[in-house]
């Protein structure tokens, strides 16, 4: 009696043990090495916003993922064997980003592209941290995307190719000083986003660190449309140089209206102004002396840019946005990893990630350091006549 | 004294949009006592057909705003059918809740045939001139705005005071019942008060796409809560404390963003609400009228 208990015990917890270990063992090893070697491709999970209120960056997001998919293939894959992209929508959420990574997971890609937005990186983050599959985020700015600022700890499995918020803001706090010599700088910030939060605090610092003023720091909200109040007093402050760190649905018609008011000085922005809306609603005059922080430009002239917008103008019949060009880079970053892997092994392309240098994208030449972000260089670009015209390009 | 000048012009083109909104509010308040939470997304809708009316269209901007304001009277004559009339007798509560269903039911019809993506006005609509007086920034979009904000006002003026009409909708106001004796047909009174407040909604919505230039199908519902605010503020129910109100409302937003913080500037606007439910809940022009029992 004694004896059979004992054993059932015994039993019973190793039963219990060999669940546990069978799980941990499934969603560590399988789907790399069944996703690279029954079929003899390598599966891509491609994570992106193709509907929801982001869809327009996530289409071109994925287009651009599957022409550097394409172009790869073509010439000869990636150690012999061909890409296979697994394409799905996490419709603009983060909870369903999060089901789609765990869904591309159970398929057996060996890294994921996408999403395009920092809060789905966010949703589908937990997943790739626990099936310990890397993720690379074409687009996500946010800094604690890559970096855990509660526990000081890089988030081992995501990368990304775009800069960081804070790095963005720094170059832009350096452009306007260099370049267009400013001093005494007021602050218009989204306030009801960590977006514009954050990018205000790193600009703030760096202007301050180089010697300039800032006067005032104001503030709007998402879906405000009136900001003459606001802009009138800061006409009466007479600054050389606004910074307006924001989405381009508020910037546009604070532009204008500053404009209107009379308000001649530069403005300075980041990477989420970029949408041709800004010109439609601003006006080609208007949006004169207006700048900001991309992450590459279309009329560049080194032979990378012009060889993927002449390929991306010929598959897809119109000229490639930063998102396409990052879902671009993204996949010849994974190539490479890969290739340096010398397996498609999700671990080991991971370690070949973390460690890569001198890696030529078209949104230029990059090294990933050790928060898992790329070392890069920052194009300013200007509207001059409602066109886009690349400024500088700003090394770091 | 320049600044202070400046941001009350800025607040009496903003004031002017809020009075036009709070006047449907106002007027359907008046007559059956429902708060029409629907109002801004009638707003929106004229914001719409004005943008078709322009784009596809190509009218002048004068055209496109009588076709939002024709199309906007008809449609909200539809809604009270639909949506109100069956309730007439029911409890308040009942109509209230149905009015915020009928708002979300438009935004996110609108949502889903039109797309959530903003659209631009196109700027050949109307050609904006800036003028600098003394030192003051006008531009010819605040002059249209006020001049055609105050002509509405005077129009409704003198339909509700002058006209047979105008006396029915009084008369309903006052005491339905005894009205119904006196052979005014409420039913016909009521689908009036619906058409004109509808109508001046629709003229607010495409004056926010002249001053804005972009709408999109959730532009309704910040405007409709600050309309909805300056009605209470004027008094809910009496069409000049609207007017008041929507001024007031736009020059005191003005006057807190400019002197003070931008971001306390919606806080401002629903304090204002709460204070005023404090202390004169019938507003600014409301009288005190105790309840026969």
């Amino acid at each position: 009696m004694r004896l059979s208990r004992k054993v059932s015990v015994v039993v019973l917890t190793m039963f219990m043990l060999s669940i546990l270990v069978g799980c941990g063992g499934n969603a560590e090893k399988d789907p790399g090495q069944e996703g690279s070697k029954t079929d003899g491709t390598i599966k891509i999970g491609i994570n992106s916003e193709l509907s929801g209120n982001v869809a327009s960056y996530g289409t071109n997001a994925r287009d651009g993922a599957m022409l550097a998919i394409e172009t790869i293939n073509a010439s000869g894959g990636v150690l012999g064997q061909q890409l296979e992209a697994v394409v799905r929508d996490c419709k603009s959420l983060p909870d369903e980003a999060m089901s789609v990574s765990a869904s591309l997971i159970d398929e057996g890609i060996v890294a994921q592209i996408g999403p395009l937005t920092s809060g789905n990186v966010a949703g589908s983050t937990p997943v790739m941290m626990e099936s310990q599959v890397p993720l690379i985020a074409p687009a996500a700015t946010a800094d604690p995307i890559t970096f855990d600022e509660k526990t000081n700890k890089v988030r081992d499995y995501i990368f990304r190719v775009c800069y960081s918020d804070s790095y963005q803001g720094t170059i832009m706090a350096a452009f306007a000083t260099d370049n267009l010599e400013v001093k005494n700088v007021v602050i218009f910030k989204d306030a009801s986003s960590d977006y514009g939060k954050g990018l205000a605090d790193y600009f703030k610092e760096a202007f301050i660190e180089k010697g300039g003023k800032i006067i005032a720091e104001e503030g709007f909200v998402k879906g405000d449309r009136d900001f003459r109040a606001t802009l009138t007093k800061i006409r009466g402050m007479n600054p050389d140089f606004i910074y307006v760190p924001g989405y381009y649905e508020e910037v546009a018609p604070l532009i204008k209206q500053a404009r209107e008011l009379g308000i001649n000085v530069p403005i300075g922005g980041p990477d989420g102004w970029d949408s041709p809306d800004l010109v439609g609603v601003v006006g080609a005059d208007n949006l004169n002396k207006t700048y900001f922080t991309n992450h590459y430009s279309v009329q560049d002239e080194s032979p990378k840019v012009v060889e993927f917008v002449e390929a991306y103008k010929a598959k897809y019949n119109k000229d490639p946005d930063a998102f396409a060009a990052l879902a671009y880079d993204s996949v010849y970053l994974l190539a490479q990893a890969i290739t340096d892997a010398g397996e498609a092994d999700p671990q080991k392309i991971t370690e070949a990630l973390a460690v890569v240098t001198d890696f030529e994208g078209v949104t230029g030449t990059m090294r990933i350091d050790d928060k898992h972000n790329p070392v890069k260089g920052v194009v300013i670009l200007e509207h001059i006549d409602g066109k886009q015209v690349m400024n500088t390009r700003i090394q770091p | 004294m320049l600044e202070l000048t400046q941001q009350l012009i800025n607040g009496l083109s903003l004031g002017a949009i809020y009075a036009l909104i709070a006047l449907g509010y106002t007027m359907v308040y008046g007559i059956i006592k429902l708060i029409n939470f629907a109002h801004g997304e009638i707003m929106m809708v004229g914001a719409y057909v004005g943008f078709f009316s322009i784009s596809i269209l190509g009218t002048h901007i004068i055209v496109a705003m009588l076709f939002a304001m024709i199309a906007c009277a008809i449609f909200g004559v539809i809604i009270e059918k639909i949506a109100y009339r069956p309730l007439r007798s029911a409890t308040r509560i009942a109509a209230l809740i149905t009015a915020i269903g009928v708002s979300l039911l438009l935004q996110y019809t609108t949502i889903f045939f039109l797309t959530p993506q903003q659209r631009i006005f196109p700027a050949t609509a109307f050609v904006t001139q800036d003028y600098v007086v003394w030192g003051l920034s006008i531009s010819n979009k605040d002059i249209f705005i006020f001049i055609s904000a105050i002509i509405l006002m005077i129009i409704l003026q003198y339909i509700i005071r002058r006209t047979k009409t105008g006396k029915a909708m009084r008369a309903v106001s006052l005491d339905r019942d005894a009205a119904v004796l006196m052979g005014i047909s409420v039913d016909r009174t009521i689908s009036i008060t619906f058409a004109i407040g509808s109508a001046l909604a629709a003229a607010a919505g495409v004056m926010v796409g002249i001053y804005y230039n972009t709408i999109n199908p959730l532009m309704g519902i910040i405007p409709g809560l600050k309309a909805f605010v300056a009605a209470v503020l004027g008094g809910i129910g009496i069409v000049p404390g609207a007017m008041v109100g929507g001024f007031l409302m736009g020059i005191l937003e003005t006057l807190v963003s400019g002197y003070g913080n931008s971001l306390y500037r919606d806080a401002v606007a629903f304090g204002v609400l709460i204070l005023i439910l404090i202390i004169k809940p019938t507003g600014l022009f409301g009288k005190n009228t105790g309840e026969k029992v």
